[in-house]
């Protein structure tokens, strides 16, 4: 059995800054040993300690989609010791990646639903894989209708832009994106919050499903939006954060209750959640 | 299985032989404690201890163990590349153990060897370790063993067990790897009538020490919300430092952190038992921290003992009786007040 804490050897291919503020790049990870890509079988909604020897290990969502081969993606904000440092690596760069590790959003579940994505921030890096992986051809057919509503504070803030027009440009996704505020005139989507726009635009709960991550406060006031539309508990679906270390439950560290956020999670339903201490 | 009598005179003997074939480990008297050691000479041993103050889970689950090392030399070609350290995994010997404390290996299984995800370092420590118990002819006075599920003589998580009888000691097999061991003792003679019954009295006589302090099955079943959300803890927690003088001396307390350290060019990345008590447990990068008062902490610990390890796992509480917190907590916190008021069918209003 291979050593679950030993990281796989990985070259930064690529590091785009995604934000005007520069708080969050984009890297592209490359396996150094080309048979550790086919130990790597992630399902979106994942993530994956990104190793930096002699600085540590950060839990980062998995950005890219397992229908995007030969790559990984992460998107990181600029934290604190590992992440910062992350910022500063070149193109050649050598790191580790150790994963794929947690739970995913049950795609088991969600066939033959509409599905509602909700995000702000930088939460919305494992969406991102997700609508990728739902919109690849081989997997369109599977689900319903799909939309989705992303929110920065301004324009400025929006990661994955190009993707992003691209996305409002197709017929088989509803893009929503909104800004808390803008001066920009050639402003072409909403202005407003979250779940404000959730509320216009959110299709019926109906056979559909909400996945939802992002900052607390965006969340603490898109739930009862959701409930509101009919949204049940056990079809609402979030990924949370802890601190952590192993990543594979055995640390200690992220237990809320009886779960382990980064094995038995990070992606639960609301229902779930209800029944666990709400510490974190 | 078998069992031998081996007088305390040949007991030196015995241990010397048994060091001849693998690293041998024991209480010995360091300073002002007895601690777990790699034993240098054959007298070193003294079974007449009570307890370790430590418990000797860093035999498994060392305080502080290179997991990795790298090198971060320019030129390098292999310059961040994090690799497995070697280890020393030959065959290890445990003798001494208090039974509780063997048990608490067991209880520590479902963490570290499960069916999906198994730690690499304990599994294999665990697999090339065998261990031979010390029964508890006269229990401390902060042990309750007999209330979670284990006892002074409980064979569970042993692989033979010594019971010391006066003028020598008992040596049974449990396991297989115990039978091992007893086959390859020469000095050993058959069990004495006297010395047999003399163990069926020093057992009964400890077993009859204990008070039952409280039910475990009794916690298995109050809800996990409504015990989280009791009011007890504020009361509970009132005194505690955070010191975290508990969690490191507790078998049963496994949690680590996981920290690289880099000298010149060459780097190790270990990992160093780390403790819920701890503020900075918890503490994300952004500063938020879902535990950021001792309540929560303190509640923490208590409930994943008593509540959520039984409620995970499904057996029993993840506490053996060692008595260690008990005994060490510079506030007097004990755990066995803690479950009685995690137990109680009604808290009357103060
Ligand atoms: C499941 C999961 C997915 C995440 N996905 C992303 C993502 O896609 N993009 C992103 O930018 N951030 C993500 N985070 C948060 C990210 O892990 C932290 O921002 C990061 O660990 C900060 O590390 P640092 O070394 O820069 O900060 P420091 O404050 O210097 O942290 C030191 C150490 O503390 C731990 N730590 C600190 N903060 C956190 C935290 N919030 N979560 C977990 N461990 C922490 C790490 O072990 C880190 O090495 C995710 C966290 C989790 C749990
Ligand atoms: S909780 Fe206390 S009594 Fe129980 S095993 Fe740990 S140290 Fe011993
Ligand atoms: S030993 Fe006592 S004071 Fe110290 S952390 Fe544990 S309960 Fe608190
Ligand atoms: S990070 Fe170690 S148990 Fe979750």
């Amino acid at each position: 059995m291979n050593n679950p804490y030993l990281p796989y050897p990985v070259r930064i291919e690529s590091i785009v800054t995604e934000t005007e503020d520069r708080n969050l790049r984009t890297i592209k990870l490359l396996f150094l040993n080309p048979e550790d890509e086919e130990k790597f079988k992630y399902i979106p909604g994942q993530f994956a300690e990104l190793s930096v020897a002699g600085l540590g290990e950060i839990p980062i969502g998995i950005a890219s989609s397992p229908t995007e081969k030969g790559f990984l993606k992460f998107t990181v904000n600029k934290v604190g010791k590992v992440s910062s440092h992350i910022h500063n690596m070149q193109p050649g760069d050598i790191m580790g990646v150790r994963g794929p590790l947690g739970n995913w959003y049950p795609w088991d579940l969600l066939e033959g639903k509409n599905i509602v994505i909700i995000g702000g921030g930088f939460a919305f890096t494992t969406l991102r894989s997700s609508i990728v992986y739902m919109l690849d051809p081989r997997n369109r057919s599977r689900f319903g209708e799909i939309s989705v509503v992303y929110g920065a504070r301004f324009p400025g803030l929006l990661l994955f832009k190009e993707e992003l027009a691209a996305w409002e440009q197709r017929d088989d996704i509803k893009m929503h994106i909104t800004v808390d505020s803008t001066d920009d005139p050639n402003w072409k989507y909403n202005v407003g919050f979250v779940p404000a726009v959730t509320k216009q635009k959110a299709p019926d709960s109906e056979n559909s499903y909400a996945i939802i991550c992002g900052p607390p406060i965006m969340i603490k006031f898109t739930l009862p939006v959701l409930t509101e539309l009919g949204f049940p508990p056990e079809r609402i679906i979030s990924s949370l954060e802890m601190r952590m270390k192993c990543g594979i439950g055995i640390c200690g560290r992220c237990n809320l209750g009886t779960e382990y956020v980064c094995k038995d999670g990070p992606v639960f339903t609301l229902e779930q959640l209800s029944r666990l201490p709400n510490e974190y | 299985m078998r069992e031998v009598y081996i007088t305390k005179e040949k007991f030196p003997d015995v241990v010397g032989k048994l060091m001849n074939q693998h690293r041998v480990f024991g209480p010995v008297f360091q300073g002002q404690y007895h601690e777990f050691a790699e034993l240098k000479a054959s007298d070193e041993i003294d079974l007449t201890y009570q307890n370790t103050r430590l418990s000797p889970k860093g035999l498994f689950h060392p305080h502080s163990e290179r997991m990795f090392q790298f090198s971060l030399a320019k030129g390098d070609p292999e310059a961040g590349i994090v690799k497995e350290a070697p280890k020393d995994y030959s065959s290890r010997l445990i003798l001494g153990m208090r039974p509780c404390d063997a048990m608490a290996f067991r209880l520590d299984d479902v963490n570290f060897d499960t069916t999906t995800i198994k730690d690499p370092w304990w599994t294999r420590r665990r697999a090339t370790t065998a261990i031979v118990g010390l029964g508890c002819n006269q229990p401390c006075r902060s042990c309750f063993c007999t209330s979670v599920g284990t006892g002074p003589f409980d064979p569970s998580g042993l692989d033979a067990l010594l019971t010391d009888v006066g003028d020598g000691f008992i040596l049974q097999a449990i396991t297989e790897k115990g039978q091992e061991l007893l086959d390859g003792i020469s000095d050993g003679g058959p069990v004495p009538a006297a010395a047999t019954e003399k163990a069926t009295q020093l057992r009964k006589s400890a077993e009859a020490q204990f008070v039952t302090q409280f039910d475990p099955k009794a916690l298995a079943e109050k809800d996990m919300l409504e015990l989280f959300n009791a009011s007890f803890w504020d009361e509970v927690q009132f005194s505690c430092i955070n010191c975290g003088t508990c969690t490191f001396l507790c078998p049963t307390c496994w949690c680590f952190d996981i920290q690289d350290e880099v000298c010149e060019d060459q780097g190790d990345r270990i990992r160093i038992w780390d403790s819920c008590m701890f503020p900075l447990f918890t503490v994300h990068g952004s500063g938020h921290n879902p535990r950021s008062q001792k309540l929560q902490r303190v509640r923490q610990r208590f409930m994943h003992k008593l509540k959520y390890y039984q409620d995970k796992y499904h057996d029993g509480v993840a506490c053996v009786g060692c008595g260690r917190c008990v005994k060490y907590c510079p506030v007097n916190i004990d755990i066995r007040e803690v479950a009685r008021l995690m137990t109680a069918t009604c808290v009357c209003p103060a």
